[in-house]
């Protein structure tokens, strides 16, 4: 009795998986078929190129068959899996993924994420920034592969990750092109600017009250890098091993900084516009604040590593450039 | 012990020797504590106005601030920009920590006074987490800090909070054990708001968090005279029911016997010290140890009698967070820390150290 209701239970569930294969076999097939421009070409140079694997920071992930419901929890992975051409394959992002527009925003939440919630897209590849509340642990349980993207520390970290991810999602090759076109701009706007800038002392305020910088150690430290500037936070390095120290605002002040990129700028990120820098007490006597040569950033593209790095660099280049020569 | 006090007052009703000699040691205790504390404030703001990231010449500064009395004319050697460090960032920063600390302290004293516990600080009632969820919704409302809305929200909610866990409980008997567990429930509630308000608001937590952590370092002169009205009010309201206090501390009984009624002094005095924690919410974020700790060394130092805890918790207050953070902005420097690692890092092994190096006294 108990046997045969075992064995009926078994032929059910491999029905409902023959079922289910038959499901997504189609809708994978549907999707190829509305979108042939995108993927003929790659997919059946990639075809041949799984199963996958790569090495993210969670280790050694293989990708069994080239993903067709990938579900992003990180804005910047959406970001790249946009622009290596895997945005048709994309079938949810976490709520704060934003760009670009057009991509399937859902409530999911990268920092506090729910498996159970992110099982419902039925995932064939999860691509996180981090593994938090046992993200990793519990969508393994299901067979899901997890790929862990987490804040670059280096300009290399950014492109390396692309990369990974064009070749985890069958766009190894676009993935390649897009670095070498993120790569080839960034020098070019650098070159642009030359080094007649360098050392002018800069600021880089992530927020007020308390202020909170990044030394050059961090990456867009690193991005600014690129000009020579020199940062007015090195000096505080000691005080915080991850490169974002709190500095004191007579410190900020007594630095004479000329130039001061703001990313809490934007109204819902602080709302600390060039106005209300110039307005704190005691600024009015920062170069940078009489000169006009406080700039605020777009919030998203300078705390994101993803393919919009360029236009960081480039909307620094700009102010640098306005910068006065030493 | 209690006689020998009772035949030293009725000795001192008599006039005797005995009775002015009494009265006399009592006096210059008081005076000597309040030297001390005078004492204390004047060299922590001292500290706090020498000492700084900016590395300005000492002399220079002494001269500068020396210049600012009146008849004193001392044209310092300070550039215009060391001039707009020390008097637009610095001093409005060592100014805004006394009123906070003062604030604190004397709100923690008072309501230890009210509810006869030594455990109780500024952050009760609801208070700390009225604000928080104040703080919190402003924060998620305006898409970010707003230097106007946000500390009205504090305040608003820290208020607020108080006065919910004041009605919640204060109709659940005489005493006040139903008024603190009231107040633990209204802290519970509106914190389980705030965390869910947050949790659906994930992108301003870091903004939420540094607000819940406390900081003085965004602070202007402009934080200063907002608060003062308020901070004047509350701590006149406290300051004069020192004696009230000493009187609800051996009972209500005993009170009601001499005339006083608990329930209205309990109230205002609730009011005073909800109001000045309120205020202090407001510009400064959640700064906690400070109501809890300084009231307890004031009592080591000069007694139990509310007359002087209150007042004596306002100086030393104010002078603690003036070093606390001056600490906070110097150790690290140009870095700082948080305030509120530096109050309960610095604050509690110095406390311990009070509690062993002096006389146990009751609450």
């Amino acid at each position: 009795m108990a046997q045969r209701r075992l064995v009926r239970s078994v032929a059910t569930a491999a029905a409902a998986l023959a079922a289910l294969a038959a499901v997504s076999g189609c809708s994978s097939s549907g999707s190829g078929s509305a979108a042939p421009s995108a993927s003929t070409s790659a997919s059946s140079a990639a075809a041949a190129s799984f199963p996958v694997t790569v090495t993210p920071s969670n280790g050694k992930v293989t990708v069994k068959a080239r993903p067709q419901h990938i579900v992003s929890l990180s804005p910047t992975a959406t970001e790249d899996l946009y622009a290596v051409g895997a945005g048709k394959q994309v079938v949810a992002v976490d709520s704060t993924s934003d760009y670009p527009k057009g991509a399937p925003v859902t409530s999911l939440s990268g920092l506090t994420p729910n498996v159970e919630a992110i099982v419902k897209y039925s995932p064939d590849l999860v691509v996180a920034s981090q593994d938090s509340g046992g993200l990793v642990a519990g969508l393994q349980k299901l067979g899901v592969p997890v790929m862990i993207e987490p804040a670059a520390a280096t300009l290399d970290d950014a492109y390396a990750q692309i990369e990974q991810i064009g070749q985890a999602t069958g766009h190894a090759t676009e993935a390649t092109a897009t670095v070498a076109g993120m790569k080839s701009q960034i020098a070019a706007t650098v070159k642009q600017v030359g080094a007649a800038h360098a050392d002018l002392g800069y600021y880089w305020e992530l927020s007020a009250n308390p202020y909170y910088s990044a030394t050059s150690k961090t990456f867009v430290g690193q991005v600014v890098s690129l000009f020579g500037l020199k940062n007015i936070a090195d000096k505080a390095d000691k005080a915080s091993d991850g490169g974002y120290p709190q500095l004191s605002a007579e410190y900020v002040v007594s630095a004479q900084p000329q130039l001061i990129f703001l990313t809490d700028n934007g109204a819902s990120d602080g709302g600390q516009t060039p106005a209300v820098v110039a307005a704190r007490p005691g600024w009015s006597g920062i170069p940078a604040v009489k000169k006009d040569q406080v700039v605020g950033l777009d919030d998203d593209i300078a705390s994101r590593w993803g393919p919009r790095l360029p236009q960081l660099v480039a909307e620094i280049a700009q102010a640098v450039e306005k910068a006065p020569t030493k | 012990m209690k006689a020998p006090v009772e035949g030293t007052t009725e000795a001192s009703a008599d006039g005797t020797a005995e009775g002015t000699g009494g009265r006399g040691r009592v006096r210059r205790r008081t005076v000597r504590a309040y030297g001390l504390a005078v004492a204390f404030l004047v060299a922590a703001v001292l500290v706090g106005a020498m000492a700084g990231a900016a590395d300005l010449n000492p002399l220079a500064t002494a001269a500068a601030l020396l210049d600012r009395l009146p008849f004193v004319h001392l044209p310092g050697g300070l550039s215009p920009l060391d001039r707009a460090v020390l008097f637009q960032i610095r001093l409005p920063r060592v100014v805004l920590a006394a009123l906070v600390g003062g604030a604190l302290s004397l709100s923690g004293a008072g309501y230890q006074g009210v509810f006869r516990n030594p455990l109780v600080d500024s952050s009760l009632l609801g208070a700390s987490a009225g604000a928080g969820l104040g703080a919190t919704l402003a924060i998620v409302a305006m898409g970010g800090v707003n230097a106007q809305t946000l500390p009205v929200a504090a305040f608003v909610g820290s208020l607020a909070g108080v006065a919910c866990a004041y009605l919640a409980g204060a109709s659940g008997g005489p005493g006040t054990s139903t008024l603190l567990l009231a107040g633990l429930a209204v802290s519970m509630f509106l914190t389980a708001v705030q965390t869910y308000v947050l949790q659906r608001s994930t992108q301003d937590i870091q903004q939420v968090y540094s607000w819940l952590l406390g900081s003085l370092s965004a602070a202007t002169w402009h934080q200063s005279v907002q608060i003062l009205p308020y901070l004047a009010v509350s701590t006149a309201v406290v300051l004069l029911h020192g004696r009230h206090l000493d009187v609800l501390s051996v009972g209500d009984e005993e009170a009601r016997s001499l005339g006083l009624r608990p329930a209205r002094i309990r109230l205002a005095v609730v009011a005073g010290c909800a109001l000045a924690a309120a205020s202090a919410v407001a510009v400064s974020g959640l700064i906690g140890f400070v109501g809890l700790v300084v009231p307890h060394a004031v009592r080591r130092l000069a007694g139990t009698s509310y007359r002087l805890v209150l007042p004596l918790s306002l100086l030393f207050g104010a002078g603690f967070l003036v070093l606390a953070d001056t600490l906070a902005r110097t150790v690290v420097a140009p870095a700082e820390l948080p305030i509120g690692v530096v109050t309960a890092l610095v604050g509690s092994p110095a406390f311990v150290w009070i509690l062993r190096s002096t006389r146990a006294v009751r609450t």
